[in-house]
């Protein structure tokens, strides 16, 4: 049970972006901890909201 | 077994005449439909025709970056997906098209989602993630030839000016002399500046913490609209006429596409977003619980085209009226660009592609669900505008019982109140008979005493995800604008330099904004023109989509198989030209918008018109001849894509050169099974 409410408390954290910045920190460490140091969390915000709202984001 | 269940729930709702038929037949209905569409129809298609292969790379694997470029849980993609696809569209569309009766439609949403929809979204998406994820537009380039990507951009512009148009119409209707739901939709901006600027500097990136906060706020709003409602001294301050509402529609739009993204536009779409899939959860819910009976008949006398929400017989229209929902080349965009950057494996494809819009097609027939169970008499009532029942309301009941559906004004008053309105005659668009509709069903799953509160709440509901939209098309239609000027005037193509922001901004505003004015000053209620106009330009999208689908199909040496888009887009051609060719020159006034401008004109020529209407008929006899022209051109652009589409497609059965297929080659995937499906 309590596993199920996990999975799903991390579905609904990664749908809506809650857990973006650390997801990004993993990618970072995983493939750019060489060249650079991660983005600050509010500079990533930023870059991230800017980026989802590039184009058609939402429908009829 | 499901098979059966399927054929005898949908032979139930056909065949059943003359009494009530209980909505979970409906739902029956529409989940067996689904299961067999989705279990034979789509597998086929991916197994045989588009041939996935859970080998190959996806671009969101071969293009990773972080942060557009992600592989992702299909279960969330799913969700993006179906959240960027549902908006207020499969809301509106059945609950205009419920004139024609429940049948009519309801067998529309089912066969043309699981036989055109659905694939139309599945194939689009496919081939995108074949293609690094481009744009539906920059594939019609590529596959098709110059020709079709330029038309592509420039339906997709165009349909975005007409759909914020008539979406911003029917907040303004919901809105119109009402206190309460002003308040509320009002109080919808100042909560999302307020989650915006929680989430961007007082706990940054806490997204749920901020949209919890916001959640509960909107809630506090729908209540207080109470307050301001029975206040003598503050409910005039939200008590305004449609125009008065739209200039404010209008400066909202255009504050929207110049101010930062983090403050208006972000925190509106998630409050939307879950305001979305919470509200349509518990209407599911609620018609499951509370099994309601379905009042309207079957098939009502209007198929003939004397229906009073809108003009035109069954078919073409209801084909038209309901777009989203069934078809929406709309999702083609979605399916295209956006999705493919978050699939981890291609065998996802038919679950996000084929599975959202079935569960899109759903919405719609709940919509459908939410309007059939109001007495016909009321449903009517609500939705036909003054224009054509008349002024007062003893002559609109007298008007409406005449054709067989009884209503009376105490009926209405007694309605009125029980939802906090001063009245609900007339109120057209869609949005407030929907809202009735559906506090009827929570009122009576949930208590009944909360009546009041539930029509508030849908309302919102319904505004705040139609704002999304507006704003969001605002924005996306200045980029484009943007875009298209900046092949001239490179300054111009800078989407951060404020003169450009602000002009461009302006003249998107002013292209809507001039469809939305001349909505709220025609006495027949406008939505009446502008949904089938939107109609058409959303199954004119759905057309380009399904050329690029076809071609592409015919290129790849699978032609045998074109049918699979090719039929679909065969039925659009003939539906969108039908209803353009009635559009241009049908005699009835109600439906040809030339026949329309000639008869103004006549009788404002004779004098017959009262001062009020004679002073507005200039501006709505313009409108007429432009709504005509706009037609033609629709139709124009849909007929020369498709003899592009043919061009290319005999010039490669023929054996002479065309555009070379764009496909990425083939390259293994390294992301391990359990990854995937974890």
């Amino acid at each position: 049970m309590l596993q199920v409410i996990k999975i799903v408390w991390q579905a609904i954290r990664q749908l809506s972006g809650d857990d973006a910045y650390e997801r990004y920190l993993r990618h970072h460490a995983e493939h750019h901890a060489a060249e650079s140091e991660p983005l600050s969390k509010q500079a990533f915000f930023k870059k991230w909201q800017d980026e989802k709202w590039q184009g058609v984001k939402r429908c009829c | 077994m499901v098979a059966v269940l399927g054929a005898g729930a949908v032979s139930g709702i056909a065949l059943n005449r003359g009494e009530p038929i209980n909505a979970l037949w409906f739902i029956t209905a529409a989940l067996c439909i689904y299961a067999i569409g989705y279990r034979f129809y789509a597998a086929w298609i991916a197994a045989t025709v588009l041939m996935v292969d859970e080998t190959r790379a996806t671009p969101a694997e071969r293009l990773e970056n972080g942060s557009d470029f992600i592989p992702t849980n299909r279960w969330i993609v799913f969700g993006h997906h179906f959240a960027a696809i549902a908006g207020p569209g499969p809301l509106v569309g059945p609950t205009l098209a419920a004139q024609f009766g429940y049948l009519p439609g309801t067998l529309w949403i089912l066969f043309g989602a699981v036989l055109g929809g659905c694939v139309q979204d599945m194939v689009t998406l496919f081939l995108s993630t074949r293609r690094d994820a481009k744009s539906l537009g920059q594939m019609a380039r590529d596959e098709l030839g110059a020709l079709g990507g330029t038309a592509a951009l420039i339906a997709t512009f165009v349909i975005m000016i007409i759909l914020i148009a008539v979406l911003g119409l029917v907040v303004v209707n919901a809105m119109k002399h009402s206190p309460w739901a002003t308040f509320t939709v009002s109080a919808t901006i100042p909560i999302a500046m307020l989650v915006g600027v929680y989430m961007r500097y007082i706990r940054v990136g806490q997204v749920l913490e901020a949209s919890a906060l916001g959640v509960v706020l909107l809630l506090l709003a729908v209540a207080g609209g109470r307050v301001i409602d029975e206040s003598a001294t503050l409910r005039v301050l939200f008590d305004h006429e449609g125009l008065t509402l739209a200039w404010w529609v209008m400066a909202y739009g255009f504050a929207a596409a110049i101010l930062p993204v983090w403050l208006l536009l972000a925190p509106r779409d998630y409050l939307s977003t879950y305001m979305k899939l919470g509200t349509i959860t518990l209407l599911a819910v609620a018609i499951i619980l509370l099994q309601p009976d379905v009042k309207m008949p079957a098939v009502t006398q209007f198929i003939d085209g004397t229906g009073p929400i809108f003009g035109g017989k069954l078919f073409p229209f209801v084909f038209i009226t309901i777009a989203c929902g069934a078809i929406s080349g709309f999702h083609a965009l979605i399916a295209s660009g956006t999705t493919p950057k978050l699939l981890t494996n291609e065998r996802d494809i038919r679950m996000i592609g084929y599975g959202g819009m079935l569960l899109e097609s759903f919405v719609a027939i709940m919509a459908m669900i939410a309007a059939t169970v109001l007495d016909p008499g009321v449903f009517f009532a609500i939705n036909s505008s003054a224009g054509v029942v008349g002024k007062e309301a003893v002559d609109a009941v007298a008007k409406i019982s005449s054709w067989g559906y009884p209503v009376t004004v105490e009926q209405m008053q007694v309605l009125a109140q029980q939802m906090g309105e001063a009245t609900l005659f007339a109120r057209t668009g869609g949005a407030p008979s929907l809202a009735v509709g559906m506090a009827s069903i929570f009122g009576s799953a949930f208590g009944e005493s909360m009546l009041a509160l539930w029509y508030h709440f849908a309302i919102m509901f319904e505004a705040i995800f139609i704002l999304t939209t507006l704003d969001a098309g605002t924005r996306v239609g200045r980029f484009m604008l943007q875009d298209i000027l900046g092949n001239k005037w490179a300054a111009m193509g800078r989407t951060s330099w404020l003169p450009s922001v602000i002009v461009t901004s302006a003249v998107v505003v002013s292209l809507w904004g001039y469809f939305l004015y001349i909505g709220v000053i025609d006495p027949n209620g406008g939505v009446n023109i502008l949904w089938p106009l939107f109609g058409i330009a959303n199954q004119m999208l759905a057309a380009i989509a399904l050329c690029v689908a076809t071609g592409i199909l015919v290129k790849s040496a699978k032609g045998k198989y074109a049918f699979i888009t090719g039929a679909p887009l065969l039925w659009l051609i003939i539906i969108t030209s039908t209803a353009a060719w009635q559009k241009l020159t049908s005699d009835d006034v109600r439906i040809g918008f030339l026949a329309a401008a000639n008869d103004l004109s006549a009788k404002l020529a004779a004098g017959l018109l009262p001062p009020d209407k004679a002073a507005v008929a200039p501006k709505l006899i313009f409108n007429f001849q432009l709504d005509a022209v706009i037609t033609l051109f629709f139709v124009s652009l849909l007929w020369l894509i498709v003899f592009d589409m043919v061009r290319v497609c005999v010039r490669y059965l023929t054996g002479k050169s065309v555009p070379v297929l764009t496909e990425v080659p083939h390259s293994f995937t390294r992301l391990a099974e359990e990854w995937v499906r974890d």
